[in-house]
């Protein structure tokens, strides 16, 4: 069964993704975007959900719920602002938490 | 290592028995799982990594381009050029079980007219520099959904090895000692009563020969 993919951040970062079909929710204060993903995600629609880094980190608490489901998967983003290497955070927490210790990004 | 609260008897020390073996050859299991779903997922996370790096270096590009359209065209005309799209991009969710954990698989599926025919807008009053943006942003969405992918299951799967990870210490270092714990002292506990028995007899014997025979009276 096909799902949507849905992008959310400020506009600036986020405009391009329309253009290639994705379905774009602008949201341009972080601290409404907990909100916005509960509504996202009510229905079940959308398999993978992309977010610019900011609002990544202010929804930590909505996505925990997330963390153990097949689907959606959230993935952050670097918005416009550029990069601050949440991504590679999460990943090497990843590792951290398989092995017991960062053994891909420690060098 | 404390030892569990049992009767000493010898059909609880047969079961603990049984229970041990199973306990040991559901280590040996657990650990093989967990051997196998780490190597999958360094495997993973070293392709989550690549793609991850290659994705973020190529949507910096990308939100330079924008920033290049922006600056030659106003911000009503670019906001109105990428306000529809003519493709849909969606995903079909097919699931694979590595190790008994469900990852799912991401299967693009987008609609587009025709390959060359991505742009939402007519060319007439729009820089090339859009053309570019929307070209890199299209042409790095198979990453994108990749990365998704990937991404998921090194969640999914990081959780798994925790989980696994711990059944496996539990096992190895809390279950298996205690079960070895109690059965020695089982064991000790029918010697120690064996022998008791015995020695009761013994005595027992002495007295009733005592009865018998009067040696005592007879060597004096």
């Amino acid at each position: 069964m096909a799902k949507s993919i849905a992008v959310i951040g400020d506009s600036e970062s986020i405009k391009g993704f329309g253009a290639v079909g994705m379905d774009m929710f602008v949201c341009d204060e972080p601290v409404s975007s907990p909100q916005l993903l509960k509504q996202i995600t009510e229905n079940d629609y959308y398999a993978i959900i992309y977010m610019t880094e900011e609002i990544f980190e202010a929804s930590a608490k909505e996505r925990e719920k997330f963390a153990e489901k097949a689907v959606p998967a959230i993935i952050p983003l670097p918005g416009v602002r550029g990069n601050t290497g949440i991504g590679q955070r999460r990943l090497s927490s990843f590792v951290e938490q398989a092995v017991g210790s960062d053994i891909l990004f420690k060098n | 290592m404390d030892i569990m609260n049992v009767n000493p008897t010898r059909m609880q020390m047969t079961k603990l028995k049984k229970q041990l073996v199973t306990a040991k050859r559901g280590h040996k299991m657990l650990k093989d799982k967990r051997d196998e779903l780490m190597r999958q997922f360094i495997e993973l996370v070293q392709e989550n990594k690549r793609l991850r790096e290659k994705v973020e270096a190529e949507l910096a590009e990308c939100s330079a381009h924008f920033v290049n359209a922006s600056a030659v065209m106003s911000k009503k005309a670019l906001d109105s050029s990428l306000m529809s799209s003519k493709q849909q991009t969606g995903v079909n969710v097919g699931s694979k079980n590595i190790m008994s954990v469900d990852v799912p698989v991401f299967t693009s599926v987008s609609q587009s007219p025709e390959k060359n025919d991505i742009y939402p807008y007519g060319f007439a009053f729009t820089s090339f520099e859009l053309d570019d943006a929307v070209t890199a942003l299209n042409d790095i969405m198979p990453d994108l959904i990749r990365l998704a992918e990937t991404e998921k299951s090194c969640e999914l799967m990081a959780a798994e090895i925790e989980r696994t990870r711990r059944r496996v210490n539990s096992l190895e270092h809390v279950m298996i000692p205690r079960y070895e714990a109690t059965i020695k002292y089982i064991a000790m506990k029918l010697e120690e009563n064996d022998r008791s028995s015995r020695t009761r007899l013994m005595k027992v014997k002495d007295m009733l020969l005592e009865k018998a025979h009067h040696y005592s009276q007879r060597n004096e």
